[in-house]
């Protein structure tokens, strides 16, 4: 997975509501159509990272089949740098794309 | 990022290992509702997740702030070597702990004496109201300062814009009776204002107050007979009432009088520099203030924002005021004294309490500073051996992928260590040299009580262990974290070369060493040179040891009749003379020493022979009191004539007796001044001159003898006519004997029971006193110039020793091809007398120019002494050549086929 990707797929799944570690895991494989296969683990530095500039918040809740865990949110920064970031992705991914196939523009 | 989530790290761990364990949980729950077994939806939910500890680790990584863990490991790395080489450690911090304790204690010394404000609310704004009269005649122009008069005061005080409040007051003493043993007190004694300026409130009781300050009593002369109130000193309230409350409204018998004690003064309050057990009121009466009687200091509060030229300029506005607004009585102008030219000259409050000191303290200051920059040297000189000894390990280190920086930083974390523990330990040197100056208590130090290691100076330690660590460990880090380090690691073991590049550091640390000792040793020898000197002078009195001194007050309570003053001072003479062992006695206003004569006792002469144009005020003289035989009892020549007589003294005859110095000025010379007149008013008596005397140097064996005029304890002028108060000199073998005291006090209380014994001090202790600036500096400097020596010693030594052992091979291969021992040892001393040269040329030009700086610390001799430059630099290049020979003796040792065979 590209550096930084993780970091904007787990924002953007916060844009719908707060969620825990395992439902974030799970939305991105499934958003993706099990294209993106992550390693859960791996995700909770990047929750870690992310909780540390501030982007999202965390707090102790109960799950939806009654296990303590931990959410998170979208903070207000956090939903600014998700724009700064899907802006820039995109800006990226049209520029690659006329690289690739000038001829069907 | 947040650094202090550094300090976090474990509960974040925890936090996420929750969390962790939260995920596996639902996972696992989901796990069992898609029909799994439980331990195969446990491992699948692990699987799922990944590795555990892997995830940990990264979180943990994170958190970490890469600076503090490296501080933390080169910290505990440092103290690992440390440890693992006791001996370096341990010269090195004693060192340190011996150069940073004395700092410590030292800069104490000048913080609190020099640095800290005054403890008085708003110090910044207390000023001393000095005063200069470059045009009086025969006072030098009162150097020292022309006090106030009472008429100053008056017109002053009511007529400045500058201050809010100031006043004036003096220092004398009482006798109180009634308590215990009749006890003579030092006494202030202040106008109104002085206390509201000082601004410290009471600690029990109330202030004098204005309506304390109305004259009542009959004497005007008396320091404390005026009015019937008194305020107490902490010290002497503890001391006599054991600190009870009740003691306000009491009475207290002082001088013979009965005084209501109306307050107390908090502990540690002193009246600018004077500690004291009373304070009275002074009752100045304005009906009789003239314009003399000039003897007051004064002190005064700044109104906030008025600079002090402004309020001299105040002042100098004022002085016209005051010439017209107060006579010297008929027939006399008082626009004489513009030929005084009286300027305010007034000074910050501190300025006067620290006084001369200043100038002690500071150059202690330097001295010190120069003693730590010399141990440091050493430190680093010990620091770069050790390195030399280290290059393999940090070739691995370097090897192993540290970058320069990284090492750098490490030797650097590991000095500075070093200089924090030489810190901690000289703190405690510190508090010890402290307390044992506190314990001595040297008797011009002001403001001695207030010495203490408080917050700055101990910022002062940090910052120079701080300092000193990274002074130290600069060098050797720099020199060997160098990328020359793979080539030293190639030659492993190999002794390097030997190229002199390696030795130009220990080299250029030797030379600065060397030279900072001259500056020290200098300095030192100045002072001794300055003491020797002083020694010489001849003080106007002989043999001091032998000298009793003590001082009675008979106050005019006690005895009004001013002859009967005389019989009684008569008679405890004839007493003394008669106690066995005492040769002779006598008595005088005051002795050598004990007060500056221009503050006090001094007034016109006008004599024969001489005319004084109308309108000009005559030169001043130092005025003295003497009885007959003091001049024999303290050994202070006749030069011709003779002493008075107590014929004489009854009956009043107009005598004086001239100091050598002023009869040579007056008349030329002492032989035709014998027999001629002076007077003290233009119309007076004339006084016959019956005896010249040596000069006496009254102000301090280092100031000049002052001219003087010797008058009869009884005698008919503007201060009443006879001494109450005299101190009594009495000549014996047995002087400082408790049991001949004991007979004194005796002799005193059988002429009268009341009279208190005071001031008991042999003159050998006056004189010391008076040597104590001197003799303080030359200690500090002495004990200064001897360590800067052993540490240069020591430098030498280890440079050529260090030289020798790292040169065996050369050596080896020199003596197998025939070289002389002689001529090895010459090389090595040449190599030491060598840098000790370069050293001692740097030293002498550096001590041409700063000893200058510790000019008004010496006497007799100029800055540049000759003697002293001579001496200094040939101890230093002998010391130079005993520390180089004694390895040098070992290289010679050298067995060739030994240390071939060694490596």
């Amino acid at each position: 997975m590209l550096q930084g990707t993780l970091d904007m797929l787990i924002l953007q799944t916060l844009v719908l509501g707060a969620a825990h570690g395992h439902t974030i895991a799970h939305a991105i494989e499934r958003g993706s159509e099990d294209v993106l296969q992550i390693e859960h683990g791996s995700l909770y530095p990047a929750l870690h990272r992310l909780e540390d500039r501030r982007w999202i918040a965390s707090f102790w809740g109960t799950s939806e089949n009654n296990r303590k865990a931990k959410y998170y949110r979208l903070t207000p920064a956090g939903r600014k740098q998700l724009l700064a970031q899907t802006t820039r992705w995109d800006e990226v991914v049209r520029a690659i794309g006329r690289i690739l196939k000038p001829a069907a523009e | 990022m947040r650094w202090w989530r550094f300090f976090r790290r474990a509960h974040w761990d925890r936090e996420r290992s929750a969390e962790i364990d939260s995920y596996v949980q639902i996972e696992t729950d989901e796990n069992l509702a898609r029909g799994m077994l439980p331990d195969d939806a446990r491992a699948a939910a692990r699987r799922k997740f990944g590795n555990r500890t892997h995830v940990r680790e990264e979180i943990y990584r994170m958190n970490t702030v890469a600076f503090f863990d490296l501080f933390a490991r080169d910290v505990r790395h440092g103290l690992r070597a440390l440890r693992h080489n006791p001996g370096f450690t341990i010269v090195a911090l004693l060192t340190l702990a011996i150069g940073i304790g004395a700092n410590t204690a030292v800069f104490s010394v000048v913080n609190s004496v020099l640095l800290n404000p005054l403890r008085y609310p708003k110090p910044e704004q207390l000023v001393a109201l000095r005063q200069l009269a470059p045009g009086a005649a025969g006072l030098a122009g009162f150097q020292d300062g022309l006090p106030l008069s009472a008429s100053m005061y008056f017109t002053y005080s009511e007529h400045n814009r500058s201050f809010q409040s100031m006043g004036v007051w003096i220092t004398g003493t009482a006798s109180v009776t009634g308590l215990a043993e009749p006890e003579q007190v030092r006494v202030a004694v202040m106008s109104d204002g002085v206390l509201q300026t000082l601004g410290v409130p009471p600690a029990a009781g109330r202030w004098l107050s204005t309506a304390d300050q109305i004259p009542r009593g009959p004497d005007p002369m008396s320091v404390s007979g005026r009015t019937a109130t008194v305020m107490l000193s902490y010290a002497y309230w503890q001391r006599h009432f054991g600190g009870d409350r009740s003691v306000i409204g009491r009475n207290l018998t002082v001088d013979a009088r009965p005084r209501e004690i109306v307050g107390v003064m908090p502990r540690g309050f002193r009246v600018v520099n004077q500690e004291f057990d009373l304070i009275g009121p002074f009752a100045l009466d304005r009906s009789r203030a003239t314009l003399a009687g000039f003897g007051l200091q004064g002190i005064a509060r700044l109104k906030p924002g008025v600079p002090i030229a402004r309020a001299n300029a105040d002042l100098a506005r004022l002085i016209p005021i005051w010439m017209d607004s107060w006579t010297n009585g008929p027939g006399t102008n008082g626009k004489i004294y513009a030929t005084w030219r009286i300027t305010p000259a007034i000074r910050p409050l501190k300025q006067e309490v620290v006084g001369e000191i200043s100038d002690v303290l500071w150059v202690v200051m330097a001295t010190i500073g120069l003693v730590m920059l010399i141990a440091s040297a050493n430190v680093a000189n010990l620091l770069l051996v050790r390195a030399e000894v280290r290059q393999q390990e940090l070739a691995l280190r370097s090897a192993l992928g540290a970058g320069r920086g990284r090492i750098v930083g490490s030797l650097l974390v590991e000095s500075v260590m070093l200089g924090l523990m030489g810190g901690v330990l000289g703190v405690g040197l510190a508090y010890a040299g402290v307390r044992l100056l506190l314990n001595i208590g040297p008797a011009n130090l002001p403001r001695l009580s207030e010495i203490s290691i408080d917050g700055p100076t101990l910022a002062f330690t940090l910052l120079l262990s701080v300092l000193s660590g990274l002074l130290f460990g600069l060098i050797p880090a720099l020199k060997y974290a160098g990328p020359r380090i793979s080539a030293i690691l190639r030659t492993a073991g190999r002794t390097a070369s030997l190229s002199r590049e390696r030795h130009r550091w220990r080299n250029v640390l030797v030379v600065a060493q060397v030279a900072m000792a001259l500056v020290l040793l200098v300095s030192a020898g100045l002072m001794i040179r300055t003491f020797q000197s002083l020694r010489t002078v001849d003080p106007g009195f002989s043999d001091a040891g032998h000298l009793q001194t003590l001082r009675i007050a008979i106050p005019d309570s006690l005895v009004t009749d001013r002859e009967r003053v005389v019989r009684m001072q008569n008679e405890i003479v004839d007493k003394f003379s008669a106690i066995p062992g005492a040769a002779s006695a006598g008595f005088a206003s005051q002795m050598p020493t004990e007060s500056n004569c221009s503050n006090s006792n001094w007034d016109v002469i006008f004599a024969q022979d001489h005319t004084y144009p109308p309108g000009e005020i005559p030169p001043l003289y130092c005025f003295e009191y003497v009885s007959p035989g003091l001049f024999r009892a303290a050994g202070t020549r006749v030069m011709l004539g003779r002493e008075f007589t107590w014929s004489e003294v009854y009956s009043r005859r107009s005598v004086a007796i001239l100091s050598e110095g002023l009869a040579r000025e007056l008349w030329g010379s002492a032989s035709v001044a014998l027999g001629k007149h002076i007077r003290q008013r233009p119309a007076g008596p004339w006084s016959e001159v019956v005896g010249i005397v040596q000069d006496v140097r009254e102000n301090g064996v280092a100031e000049k003898a002052p001219a003087i005029v010797y008058w009869p304890s009884l005698a008919d002028n503007a201060f009443g006519g006879v001494i109450r108060a005299a101190t009594f000199v009495i000549r014996s073998d047995r002087a400082g004997t408790e049991s001949f005291l004991n007979q004194l006090r005796q002799a005193v209380w059988s002429v009268n029971a009341s009279l208190p014994v005071a001031s008991v001090r042999t003159m050998e202790a006056i004189y010391e006193e008076s040597l104590a600036r001197t003799s303080f500096t030359l200690v500090m400097l002495a004990i200064a110039g001897t360590m800067a020596l052993l540490l240069g010693i020591i430098g030498i030594y280890g440079v050529i020793s260090y030289a020798v052992s790292q040169r065996r091979r050369e050596i080896g291969i020199r003596l197998a091809l025939g070289a002389q021992e002689g001529a090895l040892r010459r090389m090595f001393v040449r190599h030491a007398l060598k840098l000790a040269g370069i050293g001692v040329a740097l030293g002498l030009a550096a001590s041409a120019g700063l000893t200058r700086l510790m000019k008004s610390l010496l006497f007799g001799i100029s800055p540049l002494d000759p003697l002293t430059y001579a001496v200094v630099p040939l101890v230093l290049v002998s010391a130079a050549l005993l520390a180089s020979y004694l390895p040098a003796r070992r290289a010679a040792a050298v067995d060739p086929v030994e240390s071939l065979r060694a490596e």
